[in-house]
């Protein structure tokens, strides 16, 4: 292909990227085999186990039913409701241990079959200390000491919140508000929201109570403080705000540890800000923030495929980029955050990778294109389209010959063009007006009554 | 006065068509006598002969009209055409002027005439210099603009509209006028295959003001669809200047049409042709088979000039594949119409069986280019002027002072007082 000027940022890695795209023969980072999260497709599965590992509390069980439904493979899906039944049995929701028992139908044997009584025992439990908090909620009230009814509310949420009630909890921990006193207060109740909002998949709540606790005159300590970016990022994920969300991920100091495991695990930081990042920062952002960026760095590690193709990428490894793409995807369809925008993710990476490789050419062959990207030349071809179409790459195509030509639009001629189709619009609109403005000030305006 | 008998008519008229004083002291004597002549209109022929249109126009004009209302004597006259058209020829405009009505009325039954006898082509000329006379200016429309394009439709002589279209109308007296007028302009310019203009035209029909529909703006923005759909490939909203009663009420009577439209955005010739194919007859009860017809093929078009945006070179049976076509051969015969309508560059290969799409070549660097746009921005700068002056003028005037002044608070003393009190 003829090269024009590459652009500079590649040129560390020179012409040798052009050549081993096509094949990676002594590529020394092929994709390593599957280790805890990450599985290679076909075959190998998902390690529920390391998985669920990860988290802790409600999250542990949603995230397993979610497994469950979406695997499509009847050993894991027995596997994660038999570890979902395990789990909500130390806790004390009945009404999703009814749910996991139905879902399983009797297929994991008779251990796993309706186990009435225990139900019977924690409503009964649950009803008494329903009883019981809101007697002392009630006490409380009339005493009107603040504390002790904020105390009250969030004992009441909790208990809602353990037993499966979520709309209640939800209620219960917004009442709080109004009995918080100090900013500790604040930032605990709003944290409790955005944990339930999560859950029940509300949002707009997220976002609302991450800047009301971000607003507290005090300095939240570091850990509130990486917790409600990730909270915020979740928001922004499934709000399909790639960027915002990339950038809160990043932004997450590493003191998040593993103290937001109800929520979110580091692993997760790393995969869904790498992948929004990938998807909608352009080049310079890309270095900045996220390759040079040494606090997200701690994250990257815990997932080193992510790390691996976002360095492909930078440096034009498209193929191997995009091999392990594909690798990752099977698991991360059973993501409960990720698994509606990984289609969405995935074609805008693989778009941005098409528009960089032909940014710094004049002119390209599309059989070497095809094969850096691992594709046949007519798929190429039309791909290249749509993205001529939308405007996202200048260039045409010359199908005859097969190459992609840069085409750079003649600004005079474009600006003489727009002008002369301005002067005609406003001499059209102008026209029709003083029209109008005739019309309308004779009062000459139809009426019904006159006979026409 | 008494009624008068013709003869003393005729006698008033000769004399009194000399100066302007005496041609207004005829005017209401005419006024007064004019169910003595519509009384005896039979008998006018004759009295008709009597008198020179161009000096006694006046008089002339009432005795033509009482004659040509009365129905008998329009049937059995053979000259009757060729009596109005001398008159209009040589008619003088001031006197005219002085009973527009009547002349709108003669000119009325001229063109019934022509109509009735199917020769409407013979009315043409005549109607274009009745109202060249009738208008004060230029840009007054007047009720005989849209029965000359009537004629012109009729006779199937669009050009012969052209001129009359071609001037900007700022004035209207009826309201009617101008729906008939644009409405008739926008056919014309569809039968001149000038789509923009017939737009422009119809685009002022559906969005002039009015309070209750009518069927001409039902009819126009059918037409308005298919055009738009034509040009642009898409129908616009309705702009905010709309009145509420076109917005509301305009699209519950073209549903086929709209179902037309919504079938081109798809893209795909067959859903196309199906849609046309279940509304066949409203179309052709609509008699806009024709227009329907050309938006089918305008798809093509589109197709294929979409994709001169995105290739250099594409082999025939690409194009054919990408457009919808049947055979590389159809392709060709699209291609090679488009290219000698100017609507895309390019050359055929027809050995390699490839079409190489070109730039556009204009480089606005001719004479010619530089002309066209120092006039139009001339054109353009008197048309904001006018525009400006009408602003400068509309903030004088009393009545919009007032009722700005009404809606203002009475007590706001820290405000510079731009209305003056007297308007409040």
């Amino acid at each position: 292909m003829d090269g024009g000027d590459e652009g500079v940022v590649v040129a560390p890695i020179g012409d040798e990227s052009m050549c081993s795209n096509g094949g990676a023969v002594d590529d020394p980072r092929r994709p390593p085999a599957s280790s805890g999260k990450a599985a290679a497709g076909g075959g190998e599965q998902m390690d529920l186990e390391a998985y669920v590992a990860l988290y802790t509390g409600r999250t542990r069980v949603s995230r397993l039913l979610f497994v469950a439904e979406r695997c499509g493979n009847e050993g894991m899906q027995l596997e994660a409701l038999r570890m979902a039944h395990d789990e909500i049995k130390k806790g004390e929701d009945s009404h999703l241990y009814r749910e996991v028992i139905a879902k399983t139908g009797g297929r994991l044997g008779p251990l796993y079959a309706l186990d009435q009584t225990w139900v019977d025992m924690v409503d009964r439990r649950a009803e008494a200390r329903k009883e019981k908090l809101e007697n002392e909620l009630n006490s409380y009230k009339t005493n009107l000491i603040k504390e002790s009814i904020r105390m009250g509310f969030n004992d009441l949420a909790n208990f809602f919140y353990a037993h499966g009630q979520l709309g209640d909890a939800f209620k219960n921990y917004v009442r709080t508000r109004d009995y918080c006193t100090s900013s500790k207060h604040i930032s605990q109740m709003c944290l409790n929201v955005i944990l339930v909002s999560i859950e029940l998949g509300q949002f707009m709540h997220v976002s609302n109570y991450v800047s009301k606790a971000e607003q507290t005159p005090e300095q939240l300590d570091p850990i509130t403080h990486s917790k409600l970016r990730c909270a915020a990022g979740l928001a922004y994920l499934e709000t399909k705000k790639y960027k915002l969300a990339a950038r809160k991920f990043l932004d997450t100091g590493p003191e998040l540890g593993n103290n937001y495991t109800d929520v979110i695990a580091q692993q997760d930081v790393a995969t869904y800000g790498g992948l929004c990042a990938l998807a909608s920062f352009d080049r310079p952002e890309l270095k900045n923030k996220v390759i040079d960026n040494i606090n997200f760095r701690n994250f990257l590690e815990l997932v080193p495929e992510v790390r691996e193709l976002i360095n492909d990428f930078y440096a034009s490894r498209y193929a191997s980029c995009l091999e392990y793409l594909e690798n990752l995807k099977p698991n991360l369809l059973l993501d409960i955050h990720l698994h509606d925008h990984v289609e969405t993710l995935y074609t805008n990476i693989r778009h941005k990778a098409i528009i960089q490789y032909t940014h710094p050419f004049i002119s390209v062959d599309l059989h070497a294109m095809a094969g850096a990207f691992k594709t046949s030349v007519a798929g190429l071809e039309k791909e290249l389209e749509v993205l001529i179409t939308d405007d996202k790459i200048q260039a045409r195509i010359d199908s005859h010959n097969k190459i992609l030509y840069a085409r750079h639009a003649d600004q005079r001629n474009a600006t003489f063009q727009r002008v002369l189709q301005t002067g005609v619009e406003y001499e059209r609109d102008v026209r029709a007006m003083l029209m109008r403005t005739n019309l309308i000030k004779q009062e000459s305006i139809l009426r019904a009554a006159k006979k026409l | 006065m008494a009624m008068e008998s013709v003869e003393a008519v005729v006698a008033h008229i000769q004399g009194l068509s000399g100066s302007q004083e005496e041609v207004a002291h005829l005017h209401s004597l005419l006024k007064q006598s004019e169910d003595a002549l519509r009384s005896q209109a039979a008998r006018l022929g004759a009295f008709l002969h009597q008198l020179d249109p161009s000096v006694h126009t006046l008089g002339y004009l009432f005795l033509l009209e009482a004659y040509s209302s009365d129905p008998v004597c329009r049937e059995q006259d053979g000259d009757f055409l060729l009596s109005i058209v001398e008159f209009i020829n040589s008619c003088s405009a001031e006197q005219i002027r002085l009973a527009p009505e009547k002349f709108i009325s003669v000119c009325k039954s001229f063109k019934d005439k022509v109509m009735q006898l199917q020769v409407p082509i013979q009315g043409i000329v005549p109607l274009r210099t009745a109202i060249r006379k009738l208008q004060v200016s230029s840009e007054q429309l007047t009720t005989l603009h849209s029965d000359y394009l009537l004629l012109c439709l009729l006779a199937k002589c669009y050009k012969a509209g052209l001129s009359i279209l071609d001037d900007d109308i700022f004035e209207v007296d009826q309201p009617r006028d101008l729906f008939l007028y644009c409405y008739y302009g926008g056919m014309i310019n569809i039968g001149l295959k000038s789509y923009r203009k017939a737009w422009e035209c119809l685009h002022n029909v559906i969005t002039a003001p009015m309070t209750t529909l009518n069927a001409i703006a039902v009819e126009a923005y059918k037409k308005y669809i298919l055009v738009s759909i034509i040009l642009n490939g898409q129908v616009p909203l309705f702009p905010k200047y709309t009145s509420s009663t076109a917005q509301r009420n305009l699209k519950s009577h073209t549903q086929p049409y709209i179902d037309l439209a919504n079938c081109y955005a798809t893209g795909t010739f067959a859903e196309l042709e199906g849609c046309i194919q279940t509304n066949l007859e409203k179309f052709q009860s609509d008699s806009n088979l024709g227009l329907v017809k050309q938006v089918l093929s305008s798809l093509y078009k589109r197709n294929i000039q979409r994709l001169t945006q995105t290739y250099l070179t594409l082999s025939l049976q690409d194009i054919a594949n990408a457009a919808q076509l049947k055979t590389p051969r159809e392709a060709e015969m699209h291609v090679l119409q488009m290219i000698q309508d100017g609507e895309i560059f390019a050359t055929i290969n027809q050995k390699d069986g490839m079409v190489s799409f070109h730039e556009d070549p204009e480089q606005y660097k001719t004479c010619g280019m530089i002309e066209h746009i120092d006039s139009s921005i001339h054109r353009l700068m008197a048309l904001s002027q006018k525009l400006g002056s009408l602003d400068e003028h509309m903030s004088c005037d009393p009545a919009y002072l007032t009722r700005i002044g009404k809606e203002r608070p009475r007590f706001d003393f820290d405000e510079f007082d731009s209305v003056p009190h007297k308007f409040l």
